[in-house]
């Protein structure tokens, strides 16, 4: 087992612990430790950096002080808090803001990782290929994998921002197939989905009808803004166009979980608003 | 499209042509944003998927800041509409933080109280959160989004329309899932002053 630092982030609390049961158990799985950081805090999100530049580097500058503390690595499934973190983790290692780094003594012995490239390095994904016990033969999937774990290269250290391929690389290794497309990288549009959804439903009808077109049947995300976006609204979606769509939308750990033929997981899917266990009895997979 | 061109060079002309080319020179010293190597090459407005809900490109943005039309930048529509994708960012050729510039002019608009709740609801939302966030030091989802119906007034558009039964529905299937919790939980900051020093 190896023990790193756990940083959920406030929605995994919340409309997202789906999402962290699904990760918690397929950490388990792969021998990943998560330790949730303690008295850990927001780290500011969009809001944030949108009114007020020195708190937006504040609220993540304390959790990264408090991981150091801890001394382990820091695994981050929300794409907008590892952002967060990766913003000010270089803005304190650049002394941009003296009177944070004064208050916020942050070292750098500590790395902050997105849960997605964590679990899917060579080594990893070798041990998931062993782990595999049902093929997801059947499913065609889009890797959708959003802004913020990419953008910009130079706070996330992302290696190939434009064209990522560590998902498709996971979906092949569970035995589904990884359909190639160009929008793996483009915007949902995010928090805009509570004051403008006009704007979001635009974004994310064009995700939706080139996957189609592509002839996927599902969408797998690693971030769950891009979760809740793509399939808690995607009725209201239809509505709005005068379509009928009905795509699921996956966590990449609930298909490791599946992949792994953990019976829990199979329940627990039906927590998304659009089911996807018709598709994975299309399959054959349940 | 010529109409649409005429209109964009009416809202320019209803604003005083006092020139400040300092705008540019503050975010530069604040931020180090180096907005002035601008040379309008556009792939910031290119790659940017919200150009369709814009009243000025990203790379007018910019434009204006150089000019010094500081009003017409902070009253904006595009300021707020921008997602803070950070596609512009990534892509100037120059390093200019796009995304940063728009953060840059919200943060002003915003204490400069030239937006309001009622007006602008994406400010609302960002509002309620940031409060709730300083407050319990994690957000808590369902108290942001009954404040953010409340204090924008949204809620009245809500019900006339029958989207508010949709989103209570949605909340029982998210409560029925367990997928939202009723109770924000606690942290302790250890006496720690996070948000209430700055403020």
């Amino acid at each position: 087992m190896v023990d790193v630092t756990l940083y959920p982030g406030c929605s995994l609390e919340g409309t997202a612990q789906d999402y962290r049961d699904s990760l918690e158990i397929a950490c388990s799985r792969l021998g990943v430790n998560l330790i949730e950081l303690e008295n850990w805090i927001c780290c500011g999100a969009t809001a944030a950096h949108s009114l007020d530049e020195f708190l937006a580097l504040e609220f993540p500058a304390r959790n990264l002080v408090l991981a150091e503390k801890r001394g382990l690595d820091v695994v981050v499934p929300c794409a907008l808090c590892f952002n967060r973190l990766k913003t000010t983790e270089k803005h304190l290692l650049k002394n941009t803001h003296p009177e944070l780094t004064k208050k916020y003594p942050f070292k750098g012995t500590i790395k902050i990782h997105d849960l997605l490239a964590y679990l899917t390095t060579p080594d990893m994904l070798k041990g998931i290929s062993s782990l595999v016990k049902k093929p997801l033969e059947g499913l065609k999937l889009v890797s959708y994998y959003g802004c913020m774990v990419n953008r910009p290269p130079r706070i996330t250290d992302a290696q190939n921002h434009e064209n990522p391929t560590q998902m498709d690389r996971l979906v092949e290794t569970l035995g589904a197939t990884a359909i190639d497309w160009p929008f793996k990288t483009d915007c949902c549009g995010a928090s805009h989905v509570v004051a403008r959804p006009d704007l979001v439903f635009v974004l994310v009808k064009k995700l939706y009808d080139r996957a189609i077109a592509q002839e996927a049947n599902g969408i797998v995300v690693s971030c769950q803004m891009c979760h809740a976006n793509l399939d808690m609204y995607q009725d209201q979606i239809s509505e709005y166009f005068g379509e009928r769509y009905h795509i699921p939308v996956f966590y990449f750990t609930e298909l490791i979980n599946l992949a792994f033929g953990d019976e829990r997981q199979i329940g627990w899917l039906s927590r998304h608003v659009v089911d996807p266990l018709p598709t994975l009895r299309e399959c054959g997979l349940i | 499209m010529m109409a649409e061109y005429v209109q964009r060079q009416e809202v320019i002309q209803d604003v005083p042509r006092e020139i400040n080319f300092s705008l540019a020179e503050e975010i530069f010293r604040e931020t180090g944003n180096p907005v002035l190597s601008c040379f309008q090459c556009r792939k910031c407005t290119n790659g940017c998927p919200l150009t369709f809900a814009m009243d000025y490109y990203p790379d007018q943005i910019i434009r204006l800041i150089i000019l010094g039309q500081e009003e017409e930048a902070l009253r904006s529509r595009t300021i707020w509409v921008c997602s803070s994708c950070e596609t512009c960012t990534t892509r100037c050729p120059n390093g200019i933080d796009i995304a940063g510039v728009m953060d840059y002019l919200k943060q002003k608009a915003h204490k400069q109280a030239v937006v309001s709740h009622k007006d602008n609801w994406s400010y609302a939302f960002h509002r309620v959160f940031f409060e709730n966030m300083l407050k319990n030091g994690r957000v808590h989802e369902p108290k942001i989004l009954a404040d953010y119906l409340l204090r924008s007034g949204a809620w009245k558009q809500k019900l006339e329309s029958g989207s508010l039964w949709r989103d209570v529905k949605l909340g029982l299937f998210l409560l029925r899932n367990r997928r939202m919790r009723l109770f924000p939980s606690r942290v302790n900051i250890n006496g720690h002053t996070v948000g209430t020093e700055a403020h």
